[in-house]
């Protein structure tokens, strides 16, 4: 278990203030927050690689505030992985054991359980300005994991790599943590990673953290205007996704069921971008899959756009400019047709 | 990345030409030192022992105030790289001035700290080290005017080092020191023997700054100087030839081993 107690980190800029969190063994935690909100930074001081000005840290029930990094059993992997360029991926994995002066059998043994774990074996003499995002990153992960840390941070570790790469690591960071439970503090700051892997997340943001919870309470309760932004213009639903007998793929939540394309099955999230919607006053004929009826609730005036919160339900969150808007005279309490594609629903 | 040698416009054939005035303006008075020379009176030059000797003598000087410049600067290249603090910018401005200040200059200030009078030269005294006219004072004079080019050309290797792969050394349980030795040294390991060879050959070619403090023993430029002033230009020159020739040879070696293997 980890606990930070009121931290303060001046950032020059800004500063993070009252910084309190507690994650449990084996969590998973997610700390969400926007980009330039001090999250590599928190990270770095629960390391102990950046300076506390105030406040404490405690692992396991000790207090580590003052201990200096190499003491404290917490490994760290940065965005874009920094890895060591003068050793090869084996070099890298292996850099904490033989600080460490481990026997070489146990080298060979933790080098054989990571490159399998990670599915790594072929690149171990590979330079790392050889490898591939991907690869880099499992690298990465493994020489993080070598020294069998108390906690693992992940400093975004998702967003250095490009879309089809990042959607299978994000199952593979939840099937590894799954498998090895090593306490693990994630940031990020997207908001749909945060709701797939985090049994927690906390919203850092303007200095502090908002908001703690589990992931349907940060986005079906935001307790403040900062924690709604992140969940709002977002439509994430959580549900299943099955096949229905004539083979197609649906989406299923407590009152819907949206057409999607996926190879996943379970239960899961899905996601429609809200300016993926179009708004019409009578049924669409085209060729989207997902078409359907609902009131207009609510209207968020956001300048030369609009969010129109339509009820099915559920409520969908639907982008409209100001002049289509007017063109098609939407008003509240106004039934519409919103029409999407199945393509358009992201399943995570 | 290969780029075609030669593209023929107004603006690259001007600059060919202005770099060829210079170039040659490099390479002509040297090849033609070299070339006009008697082989024969060369080769005796070669196998004069007062040549051999101070020729010797200079690359032994100069090598020996690398290695204090490396012990000395390469902490201080670090510190200038890793961390700000108020007046920074003065003092690498000041770790420069050795460049910029006339060496005779430099080498009276020199004999004024460490002359047999100073407190430094007594203090030097009673463990034994004399700087005036000794190896140690070609040594000072050498460090003195060469010194900025090992703290400039390591603080720019270090620089290059990202700060965070010394953090994730530190979280995998290196020490402060592990991290330096194992990770930013390596990195920077070649802009700091580039940065030594450069200090070498600056030492090698000092040549007032050293005879303030030690004319004698003489060093190569002293000699072939002395004998420029007693005998005249034809008995000068061969020595000239042969300090250049070793030169040259020693930094195409040098060049070739740093450089060996940076092109994958």
């Amino acid at each position: 278990m980890i606990q930070v107690k009121n931290l303060y980190v001046d950032l020059g800029d800004f500063q993070l203030q009252d910084i309190n969190l507690t994650v449990d063994e084996g969590e998973y935690f997610i700390v969400l927050g926007p980009t330039g909100a001090g999250k590599t930074v928190l990270l770095e001081s629960i390391a102990g690689l950046y300076p506390v000005k105030s406040g404490q840290i405690w692992l396991r029930g000790k207090e580590v505030t003052s201990l200096e990094p190499e003491k404290r059993n917490i490994s760290i992997v940065y965005q874009d992985h920094v890895l060591f360029p003068h050793l090869s991926a084996a070099e890298n994995i292996l850099f904490g054991l033989k600080i460490h002066r481990r026997p070489k059998q146990e080298l060979v043994k933790v080098l054989d359980w990571l490159s399998d774990l990670l599915g790594i074996a072929h690149i171990m003499d590979r330079s790392p300005d050889t490898l591939s995002g991907g690869e880099r990153q499992k690298v990465a992960l493994a020489r993080a994991l070598s020294t069998k840390p108390e906690v693992l941070l992940l400093d975004e570790p998702l967003s250095a790599l490009d879309p089809e790469t990042r959607e299978g690591v994000q199952k593979e960071l939840r099937q590894l943590h799954n498998q090895l439970k090593v306490t693990t503090i994630h940031v990020t700051h997207d908001f749909e990673e945060a709701i797939a892997l985090g049994d927690h997340i906390a919203v850092l943001g303007e200095g502090c953290i908002k908001q703690v919870g589990t992931p349907e309470q940060i986005f079906h309760q935001p307790n403040s205007e900062f924690v709604a932004h992140f969940a709002m213009a977002r439509n994430i639903f959580t549900g299943e996704v099955v096949e229905r007998d004539d083979g197609s793929t649906v989406f299923r939540t407590e009152d819907t069921e949206l057409e999607v394309v996926t190879d996943l099955r379970g239960k899961l999230h899905a996601s429609v971008r809200p300016e993926d919607i179009l708004i019409s006053p009578e049924p669409l004929r085209s060729t989207a899959r997902n078409s359907f009826c609902g009131t207009i609730t609510h209207i968020a005036d956001r300048g030369s756009t609009l969010y129109l919160t339509v009820n099915l339900p559920p409520d969908f969150i639907c982008l409209v400019t100001r002049r289509s808007c007017e063109e098609m005279r939407l008003t509240k309490g106004q039934k519409v047709y919103i029409t999407f594609k199945a393509s358009a629903v992201h399943i995570f | 990345m290969v780029k075609k040698w030669f593209a023929t416009n107004n603006m690259t054939i001007t600059f060919i030409l202005l770099g060829g005035i210079i170039f040659l303006f490099i390479i002509v008075p040297l090849l033609k030192m070299i070339v006009a020379s008697d082989p024969k009176i060369l080769l005796d030059t070669a196998l004069d022992s007062e040549v051999i000797n101070s020729i010797g003598l200079t690359l032994y000087a100069a090598l020996i105030a690398t290695v204090i410049g490396f012990l000395l600067g390469v902490p201080l290249a670090y510190l200038l790289a890793r961390f700000d603090f108020p007046g920074k910018n003065l003092v690498e401005g000041l770790i420069d001035v050795p460049i910029v200040v006339p060496h005779i200059a430099a080498g009276i200030a020199l004999l004024f700290v460490f002359g047999r009078s100073s407190l430094a030269g007594k203090a030097f005294n009673l463990i034994g080290i004399d700087f005036f006219d000794s190896i140690a004072g070609i040594v000072i004079a050498m460090l003195f005017v060469s010194i900025p080019f090992m703290i400039d050309s390591a603080k720019e290797g270090f620089k290059k080092v990202d700060v965070r792969l010394e953090k994730v050394s530190r979280t995998l349980g290196a020490s402060p020191w592990q991290a330096f030795f194992k990770i930013s040294i390596p990195l920077a390991w070649r802009s700091i023997v580039a940065g030594g060879v450069m200090m070498w050959a600056r030492g090698i070619s000092e040549f007032a700054a050293v005879i303030i403090l030690a004319y004698h023993p003489m060093v190569a430029s002293t000699l072939i100087y002395e004998r420029f002033e007693t005998y005249g230009l034809d008995y000068a020159r061969p020595a000239a030839v042969l300090l250049i020739l070793v030169c040259l040879i020693s930094f195409i070696v040098l060049r070739l081993l740093l450089y060996r293997g940076q092109k994958t």
